[in-house]
């Protein structure tokens, strides 16, 4: 019963014109702008590790865009439920992403990543 | 198409906010920009419709996530401006690999040749769907995706337990009410100009 909506990719002819101008392409490139943000805002923050942790959740967010874009336009569950593996993991790296920064900041009283050079010797 | 106008609106809202999370000069800005990217993406998801999920990212990301971002913001007082300023000679690098980044994805994209429809009409509904499939087929690693969140749980705990035990000062409720005033406070006579 799991596959009842396995992937078939060529029975288009079968959709009920929900959704006919909005192509999988439309998903696939606000994804790659906001996995492009994401990656930006790294760079532009490169001194700041809260708004480095939310660019990577702009970049987890875009993938899961892609999965659920592709498993609706393929018809195929599996994509959403990957998508939910993306979001446990996302949701634990937060956690201890800033459970690491709250200790941190507590001994050197900064969040500069340019001060975080303790082990470059 | 309203399907349309309602895609370019939600799309629009989540990449304008995207750039407003990483550009805003206040943090808090920034997570509120970040909250509002994860709802209009929940929206782009039932259009999409996978409805469970969109129902997921408001409940997870919104109502955990971005609020865990929000006490860190404001519990770490932090002055980031300085940050921002010196984080500025980095720019021509962001945009360099941004634009990088972009143009090739744009291009391998626009090469794709997309199989536009989608297949069959859902038979079941979309959480239906989803739990027939997760606890099924997918039954240990959604176990293991547990695990995962419970060292994430015990690691936050432990990383940021602070130890009281040595040098740090704790308040004796027991000692506090104990006390009495005679033996505490000291009343000495003194006479004037000779001082302590």
């Amino acid at each position: 019963m799991s596959r009842r909506k396995r992937c078939n990719l060529f029975n288009g002819n079968q959709a009920k014109g929900r959704n006919k101008t909005m192509t999988l392409h439309h998903y696939l490139i606000l994804s790659a702008i906001l996995f492009t943000t994401g990656v930006f805002g790294i760079f532009l923050n490169r001194r700041n590790v809260i708004i480095i942790l939310m660019s990577i959740e702009l970049i987890l967010l875009s993938v899961n865009i892609n999965f659920v874009a592709f498993s609706h336009y393929n018809n195929d569950i599996n994509g959403q439920i990957f998508t939910f593996f993306v979001l446990a993991v996302a949701a634990a790296e937060a956690a201890i992403g800033l459970a690491i920064l709250v200790a941190f900041f507590r001994n050197r009283a900064t969040i500069d990543v340019e001060q975080i050079d303790s082990l470059k010797g | 198409m309203v399907v349309d106008i309602i895609f370019y609106a939600f799309a629009a809202v989540t990449a304008l906010s995207a750039v407003g999370v990483v550009s805003s000069r206040n943090q808090v800005h920034s997570v509120l920009f970040l909250i509002l990217t994860f709802f209009s993406t929940a929206a782009l998801f039932v259009l999409l419709e996978a409805e469970f999920l969109a129902a997921l990212l408001v409940m997870v990301y919104m109502g955990a996530v971005a609020v865990l971002f929000l006490f860190v913001v404001m519990m770490l007082d932090m002055d980031a401006t300085d940050l921002r300023q010196q984080a500025m000679n980095h720019l021509p690098t962001g945009i360099l690999v941004g634009v990088v980044i972009l143009v090739e994805l744009v291009v391998v994209l626009s090469h794709a040749h997309s199989h536009g429809e989608h297949g069959a009409v859902a038979t079941v509904s979309n959480t239906r769907a989803i739990g027939q499939t997760l606890y099924t087929q997918y039954l240990y690693p959604f176990e293991l995706a547990s695990l995962v969140l419970l060292v994430a749980l015990v690691g936050a705990v432990v990383l940021t337990l602070r130890s009281r035990s040595k040098g740090a000062k704790r308040q004796n409720i027991g000692q506090q009410v104990a006390r009495v005033s005679a033996e505490t406070v000291q009343l000495v006579q003194r006479k004037s100009g000779e001082g302590a």
